[in-house]
This record gives structure tokens, sequence and C-alpha cells, in this order.
């Protein structure tokens, strides 16, 4: 149970992590999952690269080319952003709020199983007669005719998914709501949590579209519905209205978050309180609510007409304005201060001209008559690589060094740190910052080859070498994570020594009951508040040590989401579908196909049955077993060795 | 508050649904599931909005269109049915507040059938359309007409099995401050389905009959 290396057998700790709701085990979990998808995902866009290094290659088909964008845009945003996200979401949020768990441990837990089974399931499609190849957007004229299995596996690998994503989303917003120590106001949360709350409820809003895009799409392509296809009255702009619906919002979900650990980590290394504390927490709501009224600026070309048009590129344009805030506050937190360049700093620093650069082309775009132009060209692949690099994977990577001592009571190595962050960040430039030009100059995005000397063949060169430097620096950062299992466990509290929010006040590793006894929460940043006030033990306390309650572990999410991903296949070679939109020629027969949807959907419903019929009410941890497990934790920290209390 | 307590009318607490940290957890999760089933049923009311009437070249309007098909005293008798279970499943909530337990599973009991009558009248709806040869592949119109209202029905369905559910786990244990926030959140559920079906027959029927 304690987070302490136990002596356990390999199959017994298997089973812990399939049925644990500890959300610093979940943290661990999608963090291995979401960089197995990062993994795939960058090898894919590396293929690319390759196949676009010379003019008139040959390297990869034109439709194995369409294969790897599509997958490529896929996995990044919905398997591999997300989850790394929600990685740190659930490694930290809990511990800065002062909290035990989340408000829905078995939720949480569920939502991992279905967030994985889903990109089990639509990475299948590779050994099951093609991957998805119309693009990540899936537009409905492209995907409705596609033949194979590929969209299939598309639309319901990411209904799985993105069930799993929503619940997460209602959990966090939970959690930060009813969970906060007392004294945790919500004008003294740190930003991590409050663009955790801002990006969790775009979850919310935003998820459910996509959840009946999706749907249509399914029963178009599988069950002959007429949603999407013209000839029978539908109309194949609804289903970009909804992806877009979705798909504006979703850059938000994962941009703010990203924001919010750069928050965190620019004033503990600037040793200075965040500057506009609440001018950050009301322009984090302000991008949040603006997020979902522009969604059409993707739509620009589609000929909404001009009043739309126009309506959409103000609304676009306004969103520069608390971006701005937060750009202006994070350089004013880091002048004047006492500034330490560490690796997750280093990230921070080049966060932020890359994120502005992101921004500017952004606002470029938003005016719609230049947008004709840039439209479909690399100038879009440039800007929202600019974007979602320079601004979520420096994050990501930031964050994963910064919070690698809470997570894992080990630290990443510096130096090969700042040597990752410079090869990575170097590609990354050399990569994407040509593309502008190679959009500029007319090359179009999605194309699978191009013809020589129209000027574009030396720009492609380049960036491919830029993307190799990209994927050398990933290696090098899973090479420093092998590097630090190895290493010595750090048992310590606030790694950096300016630690300011609750987190940094405990002494790793955790117990599996994060705080013995509830912080009292004195103000913004609390911790930093107690060391000034010579604070030893780092937080003064709401609450004697008593009993602790927590949740009973489970194995039912994992399966109810196996029913899930049993239920896809049934709909998957659903024998319903029209012959005229897409091949079903490997289509099973009704009764297989029925058969399985009602067996995956009953272990669903069954499994949700047997949870609601069961009293599950967790379980008491006594004073005298956390008095031994601290003792014993100690103990552990200062030989490390394990005692035999518990 | 301790699970364990042995409750009378009189020392029952005025919220019980909210009484323990989990029911209040649940109680605001609940709240905000819900806020995301109405951006879903909002989707799929424009993606309805859009569609109908709308079918493939020279589609015979005067036999399948909103004003042809709907019949309005046939979805006024659904929408007085869902209506009165929304009132027996306030009775429940009324008394268990008064802590009577007998009254909630009566009340209840009495919900899961008024909406077992609904869904009835809704199958008979569905399998008339059929017959007149108005399927689910027959057009974008009745795509859209049968995902709209099918997955209002999907929730009826859903909240049927789950307050039978509710009823039959706790028939042996009575009220406490563990299950109080169960029944509390069903009734929201069965409240939410109420008001989006208060929707349907605004937006879909009287609107496609009279509009």
């Amino acid at each position: 149970m304690s987070s302490v290396a136990q002596k356990k057998g390999f199959g017994a700790q298997v089973w812990d992590y399939l049925t644990t709701v500890d959300h610093k085990k979940i943290a661990i979990m999608y963090l291995a999952a979401g960089t197995l998808f990062f993994a795939i995902a960058g090898l894919e866009a590396l293929f690319m690269r390759f196949q676009l290094m010379f003019p008139e290659s040959t390297f990869v088909s034109a439709g194995t080319f369409n294969q790897l964008l599509t997958m490529h845009g896929t996995t990044m945003l919905f398997l591999a952003a997300t989850p790394l996200l929600f990685a740190f979401m659930n490694a930290i949020v809990p511990l800065q709020i002062g909290a035990r768990d989340v408000a829905f441990p078995f939720l949480n837990s569920l939502g991992f199983w279905l967030f994985f089974l889903g990109a089990v399931f639509l990475h299948l499609s590779f050994f099951m007669g093609g991957a998805p190849d119309a693009g990540w957007t899936s537009y409905a004229s492209l995907s409705l005719y596609s033949p194979g299995h590929g969209i299939d596996f598309y639309v319901l690998g990411l209904q799985i998914s993105g069930a799993g994503t929503l619940i997460s989303g209602i959990n966090f917003i939970v959690t930060i709501i009813t969970m906060r120590a007392p004294g945790m106001t919500f004008m003294r949360m740190p930003l991590f949590t409050w663009t955790s709350l801002v990006s969790s409820t775009l979850i919310l809003f935003a998820f459910p579209p996509l959840t009946v895009g999706l749907f249509l799409m399914l029963v178009d392509r599988m069950f002959g519905a007429n949603f999407f296809d013209h000839t029978m009255g539908g109309n194949t702009i609804i289903w970009e209205h909804l992806f877009w619906i979705f798909g504006h919002p979703e850059v938000y979900i994962l941009v703010l978050p990203a924001f919010g650990l750069f928050s965190e980590i620019i004033p503990v290394f600037a040793r200075k309180r965040l500057f506009g504390y609440s001018s950050m927490v009301f322009a984090t709501i302000l991008i949040g609510f603006l997020g979902f009224m522009v969604w059409a600026h993707h739509m620009f070309t589609t000929g909404l007409g001009a009043t739309a048009n126009a309506i959409f590129a103000v609304a676009t344009m306004t969103i520069a304005v608390p971006t701005g805030m937060k750009v202006f506050n994070w350089i004013l937190t880091i002048w004047g201060g006492s500034i330490k360049v560490t690796v997750p700093m280093l990230y921070a620093l080049g966060f932020i001209p890359s994120f502005v650069a992101g921004g500017v082309t952004g606002v470029m775009q938003a005016a719609a008559p230049l947008d004709y132009q840039l439209h479909d060209s690399y100038f879009i692949v440039a800007h929202f690589h600019y974007v979602i690099v320079g601004g979520i994977v420096t994050a990501l990577f930031g964050a994963a060094h910064f919070y690698w001592p809470i997570m894992f009571n080990r630290a990443l190595n510096e130096k090969l740190g700042v040597l990752t962050f410079w090869i990575f960040f170097i590609g990354f430039h050399l990569t994407f910052f040509l593309q502008h030009f190679l959009g500029l100059m007319g090359m179009p995005r999605r194309v699978f080859t191009y013809m020589g000397d129209q000027g574009w063949d030396l720009f492609n060169l380049i960036s491919t070498i830029g993307a190799a430097m990209m994927g050398v620096g990933v290696i090098l950062l899973v090479l420093n994570v092998l590097i630090s299992i190895k290493s010595e466990p750090l048992n310590r509290r606030d790694y950096w020594g300016d630690g300011r929010s609750l987190e940094w006040a405990l002494e790793t590793p955790l117990p599996f009951y994060n705080f013995k006894q509830t912080p009292l929460v004195r103000g913004y940043d609390p911790y930093w508040i107690e060391k000034q006030e010579g604070n030893k033990e780092g937080m003064v306390y709401a609450e004697p040590v008593g009993d602790i309650h927590m949740p009973n572990n489970s194995i039912l999410p994992l399966i109810m989401s196996i029913g899930t991903f049993i239920a896809a296949f049934g709909a998957l070679y659903s024998p319903w579908g029209d012959q005229a939109i897409a091949g079903t020629a490997d289509s099973v027969s009704p009764g297989l196909s029925v058969g399985l949807i009602v067996l995956g959907l009953g272990i669903t419903v069954g499994a949700m049955i047997a949870r609601s019929l069961k009293d599950d009410l967790g379980y008491h941890v006594h004073v005298a077993e956390i008095e031994a497990i601290e003792k014993d934790l100690a103990q552990y920290r200062a030989t490390g060795k394990k005692g035999g209390n518990k | 508050m301790d699970l364990n307590t042995k409750f009378t009318p009189q020392n029952w607490p005025e919220h019980a649904e909210q009484a323990t940290m989990e029911g209040k957890n649940k109680f605001v999760g609940f709240w905000i599931f819900l806020s995301c089933e109405v951006v879903l049923f909002a989707s799929l009311f424009a993606t309805y909005l859009a569609l109908k009437d709308s079918g493939p070249a020279g589609m015979d309007l005067a036999k399948y269109s909103t004003k042809a098909l709907y019949e309005l005293p046939l979805a006024f008798a659904m929408t007085m049915i869902l209506l009165t279970s929304s009132l027996t499943s306030v009775y429940a909530m009324y008394h268990m507040k008064n802590f009577n337990f007998k009254g909630v599973q009566t009340w209840m009991g009495i919900t899961v059938i008024l909406g077992l009558c609904f869904l009835g009248l809704e199958i008979y709806e569905f399998y008339h359309y059929v017959h007149a040869g108005f399927g689910y592949r027959h057009s974008a119109f009745s795509s859209a007409f049968f995902t709209l209202v099918g997955t209002h029905g999907l929730h009826v369905i859903i909240g049927l099995v789950w307050i039978s559910c509710l009823i039959f786990r706790n028939m042996k244990r009575g009220l406490n401050l563990y299950n109080a926030p169960k029944y509390f959140v069903a009734s929201l559920y069965w409240h939410f389905i109420d008001v989006v079906w208060v929707f349907i027959f605004t937006v879909v029927y009287l609107m496609g009959v009279l509009g």
C-alpha cells in the first residue's frame, strides 16, 4: 500500500496497478501510457519527414502517408498530450490543494482504463486492415467514403477514450471544488490547480459535441444512417461544426494546464511570487470562455458567409488579449528575480518566445481574408506546431524534470537535461520555422510528395534534419528517465529548495494517504509562508492525528472498459453498413455483430450493477497504523531499508 | 457523519444527501455531469433542426414530414405521463427528507411504472413510423429524429434500470447516509430526463406540427 518499495511478487504488483484507485499510481500509469503513444506518434512524424526530405521520394506510399498523418495528429492530441497532462494533474493537483485523494477514486481508475483501451483499440487498426486516413479532423465528405475499417477504428476508439477523458474531467472539477484543505480558498489556489479546473470545465462542454459527432459518423458508416450523406438529405457541414465546437476548445484544454505548469515553474526559479496572480486567474477563465466562441475560424473557407467570418475573426483576435496578459505576467515574474537556470526553467524560458511566435501567426490566420491564402498550407502546420510543441511539449518536458522528485522520489539528471533541451529546442525551430515560408511559397499540407526545383527542396531537407534532432532529444529524455531509476532516492522535501505550494512541503516518498494531518492553508503560496516564518515542518495542521478514511481498490473499472472494447468490435464488423458508402466486405453475420455488442455492453452494465449492489464504504487507517507507517517511512528515509511494520 | 448511526425521523439530517463527504461529492459531481448532458442534447437538437424534413431528392413530403407524421395527442399523453413521473419522484424525495423509507420506495416504484408506460408509448410510436416506411435509414430526417428521440429513450431506459436497482438493493438495508445520495441523484437524473422531454415536445412535436 505505501509507496515505499515493498518486496512483493510481480503478479501482486501488476494486480495492484490493475486495481489501484490511488491518484499517484494512476498518474504513473497515465505517464507511462502517454509516453508510449507519444513515442509512436513521434515515429509516425519522423516517417513523414523522411518521406518529405527529398522531392518525389518513394519511402512510403501515398496511402501509408495518409494513415501516418492521421494517426500522428490523432494520437498526439488525444492519446499523448491529454494523458501526459492528466498524469501531472493526477499527481500534483490533490497535493496542491491538501487532499488525500481525488473526489471519485473509482472513476479516476475507470477514466484511465477507458482511455487506455480506447487507445489500444485505435492502434489495432494498423494490424487489422489499415489505419484511419482522413486526417485527425476526419471531415465527413472524406471519411464517409474511406474504404476499409480505418475510420471505424477512429470513431470507436475515440468514442471510448473520449468517455474516459470526460469522466476524468468531471472528477477533477469536483475534486477541486470540494476537496480543498481548510483555508485553501479559490483565490489561494496555485495556478496549475486553477488551469486544471478551467481545462476540465472545457472538457465538460467540449467533449459531448465530439461524442455526438462520432456517434453520427458511427451510425452513418456502420448502420446506414444518413446524417452526412447529401444524396439522402444529409449535410456534411454538420460534422465540421460538431468537430470544431469540440476541436477548438481541445487546443485550450491542452494548453491551459501547460500555462499552469509554467506558472508553477517560473516563480520557483525566479524566486519571486507569481506576478499578477489574480489577473492570471482572470485570463485563464477568459481564455476558457472565449475558446468556445471561435470554432468557425477553422471553417473560414467553408463558405459560411462574410458576416459569420467577420464575427469569428474578431472573436479569435480577442483571445490574444488574455494570452498576452499571461505572457507579460510571466516576464514580469522573471524580471528582477534571483534567477536559477535549471532544466525546468530552461524549458520555461524557451517556451515564452516560441509560444508567442505561434500566437502571432495565429492572429495572422484570424484575419479571414489572409486565411484564404494560408488555409491548408504548411503555414498552418508551422503555426500549430509552434503552439503545441512550443507550448505543450516544452511544458510536459519541463514539468517532468520539475515534478519527478515528487512523483518518483528520484531526480532527473540536470546536465543530460540541459543537453536534451538544447538538442530538442534547436531541432524544433529548425523543423517548424522554415515551414512558415514553405507555406507562404505555396506548399500544401497533407501532401505525400512534391516536385523538385520549386524552391522547397532545401527547406524540406532542413526541416527533416530538425525533426531527427527532436527525435534524438526525446531519446535522451527517455535515457534520463532510465538512468534516474538507478539513481539514489532523494528522501527529502522541497527538492528545488524554493518550492512555494503545498506539494513541496511533503517529504518523499509519500505515504499512500499523502497527508498524515490535513494542512491549514494560511495564504497564497502556503509552503513559502511557513518557510518564511521558520516553521521546520513546513505546514500547520487543521486537525489532530486521527483515523484516515481511504477508498478500496477495485478491478471493476478495468472490466467495464473491457466490455466497451468488446462491444466496439461488434459495431466495427456490423453488416448494416451502407455498401455504397464504405466497403463492408468482411462484415460478420447480424447475429455475431449484435451478439458481440450485447455481450460487451452486458459486461459493462453488469459490472456497473455489481458496483451498485454492493456497499463500498472504503476502510479506515487507524492512528496506530498511521504511526507505524510513518515510523517505517522515517526509517526508510534514514537508512534506505524497509522496516517490518507494514 | 458516521454511517452506522441508527437514525430516526428526529435525528435524520436536513440534507441527508450531502451529510457525508462522499454524498456531497456525488451531489456536486452529478450536477456537473448533467451540464455535460445538456451540451450533448443541445448538439442533437441542433442536428435535428438542421436536418428535419430533409431527405433524398423527391422524398414525398405529404407522407414523410413533421406535419404528416407526428400525432400531437400521443405526444401530449407521453408528456403528461413523464411530467407526472417527475412529480412522483419529488414525493419520494419528500419522504426521504422525513425519513419515511416506505414512502421513498413506494413513490420511486410508481415513478418506474410511469416511466415504463412512457417507454411503451414511445416504442409504439417508433413501431408505427417504421411500419409506415419511415425507418432509421429512410432519410437524413428519419436518422436525426430517431437519434434525438431515441437517445432520450435510452436515457429513460438507463434511468429505469438504475432506479429499479436502487429499490431492489435497498429493500433490506433501509435508509441511511450511504444510499440517501444515491436516491437523490437518481431523482435529479429523472428530472433532467423530464426537462429534455419538455424540449423535445416543444421543438420536435409542437414546432413540427404547428410551426
